[in-house]
């Protein structure tokens, strides 16, 4: 029964801290878009509540709201007695992936998905090696030529269209190398978090990751046996397997010996974070999940940190740039300023705000391809600012945000006037001055 | 549940989109901000036009059905928890600014506008709408004028009556009556713009509002003013205001929320001093800086421990942070926060804190102060567990005195968070027997059936009042 499953779940503590200010609605995007109170955090809390307290039954109405969040934890920064929702929202959706029946299909989807590919990192690379095949061989070409994707979801092809060219090696594999010394003088000895979909479809990404930290004195290492942060699997209600992953991980960057764990992927980022969180309850894992998500930053966090800011040698050719941040960085990790910081630390850059650039752009995991009328409104309002900001480059810090954006400019017919590229990318390409350089080679 | 032929009628009305019953809009609607209240209506119906409002109003008329009428369900005073059921009407969907008048310096809006889409409108042509109350990022205008609401501002520009110059507003037989307009001077009749303001959903239901816009301060500037002794803080207040001088903004910590702020921001504030008063002022440079001269000086005089003035946008945020900071500080000490609102002459600020704190101390319960030190509206906030039914009822009994104490000293049981069901059973210790029997008889004038808000302002049983003994 999803009452039991729910009222064992939640946290009444924080479900009795919500003093029901209302203060989250203004930042909630779904409330924005309906207008309708159950579609506010402050709703979805109070629905929470209700059924914890039996003045009401967790029906299909109840599921759908939840269904509906999506989970961009804007509400938190704003919530004046802090209740940390995210959490709440994940407990509710482990409760409701307990007793739901899914149909054999999704059942089999999700399985493949949530326990066969995303915790197993050697999958992903054969998954990458089988897109790399289908980009490269000529197949794209034809099924693109033959209209095969128009029985696709319309979101699903949106998405076909903008994957960018996909790697059947990691990070490890391009480097031949699991340690990577820092350039100069050592100032830290860094984890690299290479995340499971980033180091597959983004390793180029995941290079300029290891470039920026050396050349800024990082030393750092590839922790072996890491695997999927396990974010996607808990805001669809796999907690435990998120919990089996986060073990995995712990262990792995244990071993490494590291002073800072960091991560270029804000969803990724906030999950590790929240590892001690997760693993509340096992006494076995709590302190050393303390110890690792204590040490997890951003990598701009941590070159704001290490790197002079008229250190950068600049852009070939002045652009105009504009920022969306990531909801999981911001409201999760709370990095909002290092990012911008870095922007307007670049020679040849014009930073340009983007207006509510701080609210989500409807990508969220798997949100674009679940709820695709949502998540299409936000991102025609999204891009409606980000055509006003007139730059040349769109940057986010996360490969949700950043396929999104790609969709988006395709979508606003922005092509040729506008790209969206990945922080760590555009930093790249404006590395630091003369003598520091590494000269890594994939 | 409603009968089934009373619930197509509705949705005849709004369409089945914007009229629900299903038990999770039920629950939605359920609550406002006001601690430990709920009751579930029978239906939401949100209706986008005064014409659709008058057909609700028919129907309800018809069948008498009671109507709670909602905005952003911000309010502190259980005003829009509907008690008896019935419907609630939400007006969110009535958001439209319909005009900016810069000859007349009005604005006309519907109610479901939000407060701060209101300022942000009209600031940027170089207008200015005064009222400001704290949840105005989520506050619906309706639920302003509804509530009579006040804000940081109450002191030099008044609060939301002094900016209501005119009112459409939907009667309980479904017709529609409309009051003042776009101008300053009007004395025909008994003045209904006034009195539906503050009436707070009892007497029709608003669908358009006319206010009243001034122009925009040119600058604005503020200080932090710190006191060991709550009776130097006081004073400097007064000296202030008759030194002739009107702050824009004059703000109030006591101790106990300074603790409770510095813990949570760690903005280095000293935890060891009584008092802090946040001061601004704002109109054309040159009088500002002057005045805020003037009022360095008089906190000087009343030996404030330290005066911290702000010079850069920077720095006025990180002043502001102090106050802005409070509820939040507060409301994550315990589960439960209760914020409220008593008010007294600004005179008698110092003997108010301080009947507030020997009655906390008295009850063993935690209530810090804060609130608007220029108009007197202080908010005695209490920390506290909705679970621990022992507890709570010290806290009703420790709040009643409270209001007792500000009645004593010349004030009132509620500055600007209403009566609604909360403050009901007090409302005759403010307006004595007769008062009481004046609003009834108006309230019977306009609905009487009693179908809107039933349940609000009137208690059925007043609260014996507490004899405090001062010496």
């Amino acid at each position: 029964m999803l009452k039991e499953a729910l009222i064992e779940k939640l946290d009444y503590e924080e479900l009795s801290n919500c003093m029901r200010c209302g203060f989250c609605q203004p930042a909630c995007p779904t409330f924005r878009e309906t207008g309708y109170e159950a579609a506010s955090p402050r709703g979805r809390i109070a629905l929470m509540k209700a059924v914890a307290d039996g003045v009401m039954q967790p029906d299909q109405d109840f599921v759908d709201q939840m269904n509906l969040c999506l989970g961009c934890r804007a509400c938190e920064p704003v919530c004046p007695a802090g209740v940390p929702y995210g959490q709440l929202i994940e407990q509710t959706r482990e409760a409701i992936e307990e007793v739901q029946e899914h149909p054999t299909w999704v059942k089999a989807v999700r399985k493949v998905a949530f326990t066969h590919l995303f915790p197993r990192q050697d999958r992903m690379y054969r998954l990458g090696s089988m897109l790399r095949f289908y980009q490269r061989s000529g197949i794209q070409k034809a099924v693109r030529k033959l209209g095969v994707l128009r029985i696709l979801p319309k979101q699903m092809g949106e998405m076909e269209a903008i994957m960018p060219e996909a790697s059947g090696r990691g990070i490890r594999e391009f480097l031949g190398a699991t340690v990577i010394p820092a350039v100069g003088e050592r100032k830290r000895r860094v984890g690299m978090f290479h995340g499971c979909i980033m180091d597959v479809l983004f390793s180029e990404t995941n290079l300029n990751t290891v470039r920026l930290l050396t050349e800024a004195g990082c030393e750092v290492v590839i922790a072996q046996g890491q695997v999927c942060c396990g974010a996607l699997h808990a805001h669809s209600g796999e907690r435990e397997e998120a919990r089996n992953l986060a073990r995995k991980n712990i262990e792995a960057f244990t071993k490494a010996g590291v002073d800072v764990i960091v991560s270029n992927a804000g969803g990724c980022g906030a999950m590790l974070q929240e590892y001690n969180h997760l693993l509340e309850n096992d006494p076995q894992w709590h302190e050393s999940a303390k110890w690792f998500s204590s040490r997890v930053k951003d990598i701009s966090e941590l070159l704001v940190e290490l790197v002079e800011p008229d250190a950068w040698a600049g852009l070939p050719e002045s652009k105009r740039v504009t920022y969306q941040s990531s909801c999981h960085l911001r409201n999760g990790m709370k990095v909002t300023k290092e990012p911008v910081n870095l922007l307007q630390s670049i020679p040849n850059a014009t930073y340009v705000p983007l207006r509510e650039g701080d609210r989500c752009c409807g990508s969220a995991g798997i949100y674009n391809l679940v709820q695709p009328e949502m998540a299409g409104n936000l991102l025609d309002e999204k891009m409606g600012h980000v055509a006003a900001t007139q730059a040349d480059i769109l940057v986010t810090s996360n490969p949700g945000c950043l396929l999104q954006m790609k969709a988006g400019i395709k979508r606003a017919g922005l092509e040729g006037q506008m790209e969206a590229v990945h922080i760590v990318d555009l930093l790249a390409g404006a590395r630091r001055k003369n003598g520091t350089s590494s000269d890594l080679q994939a | 549940m409603l009968p089934e032929h009373i619930r197509s009628e509705l949705c005849a009305i709004v369409g089945e989109k914007h009229c629900l019953d299903r038990q999770e809009a039920l629950v939605a609607y359920s609550y406002d901000a006001t601690p430990m209240q709920q009751s579930l209506p029978d239906v939401v119906v949100m209706p986008q036009s005064t014409e659709e409002v008058q057909q609700v109003m028919r129907v309800a008329a018809k069948h008498q059905i009671p109507i709670v009428t909602r905005g952003a369900g911000s309010n502190l005073c259980a005003g829009t928890i509907p008690v008896g059921g019935g419907i609630v009407l939400v007006l969110n969907r009535m958001n439209q600014i319909v005009e900016i008048d810069e000859q007349n310096l009005t604005i006309t809006v519907q109610p479901g506008v939000r407060t701060a889409d209101i300022h942000q409108a009209v600031e940027a042509r170089g207008l200015f709408y005064p009222p400001d109350p704290g949840s105005m990022v989520i506050s619906t205008i309706g639920g302003n004028i509804a509530l009579n609401s006040g804000g940081l501002r109450g002191l030099k520009y008044g609060t939301t009556k002094d900016y209501v110059l005119g009112l459409e507003a939907v009667l309980p037989n479904g017709e529609v009556i409309r009051t003042g307009g776009k101008l300053m001077k009007d004395v025909a009749g008994y003045d209904l713009t006034k009195l539906l303001v503050g009436s707070e959903g009892t007497l029709a239901i608003i669908t358009q509002a006319i206010l009243k816009l001034i122009p925009k301060p040119q600058t604005q500037r503020v200080m932090l003013a710190m006191y060991a002794d709550m009776a130097q803080a006081a004073r400097s207040v007064s000296d202030i205001i008759a030194g002739r001088i009107i702050p824009g903004t004059l703000e109030f910590l006591d101790q106990g929320t300074i603790r409770v702020v510095e813990d949570f921001k760690q903005i280095g504030l000293p935890t060891d001093v009584a008092a802090i008063l946040l001061i601004g002022q704002d109109g054309d440079a040159e009088s500002v800086d002057r005045d805020m001269e003037k009022i360095a000086a008089i906190c000087k005089k009343n030996e404030a421990v330290q005066i911290k003035v702000a010079t850069t946008p920077e720095e006025a945020d990180e002043v502001m942070t102090a106050r802005r900071s409070a509820l939040a500080a507060l409301s994550r000490m315990r589960p439960t926060t209760i914020l409220e609102d008593a008010t007294v002459p600004r005179a008698q600020i110092a003997p108010m804190v301080a009947a507030i704190q020997s009655i906390t101390e008295r009850y063993g319960l935690h209530i810090c102060t804060f609130g608007h030190a220029g108009d007197g509206n202080l908010h005695p906030t209490c920390m506290t567990d909705a679970r621990n039914h022992e507890e709570i009822e010290r806290v009703e009994e420790a709040f009643a005195e409270i209001f007792d104490a500000a009645i004593n000293l010349g004030g009132t049981i509620t500055g600007e968070h209403g009566v609604g069901i909360v403050k009901a059973p007090y409302l005759e210790w403010k307006v004595g027997a007769a008062g009481i029997e004046v609003m009834k008889g108006i309230k019977r004038a306009f609905d009487p059936h009693n179908l809107l808000n039933p349940g609000k302002m009137f208690a059925k049983e007043t609260r014996n009042r507490v004899v405090i003994d001062r010496a």
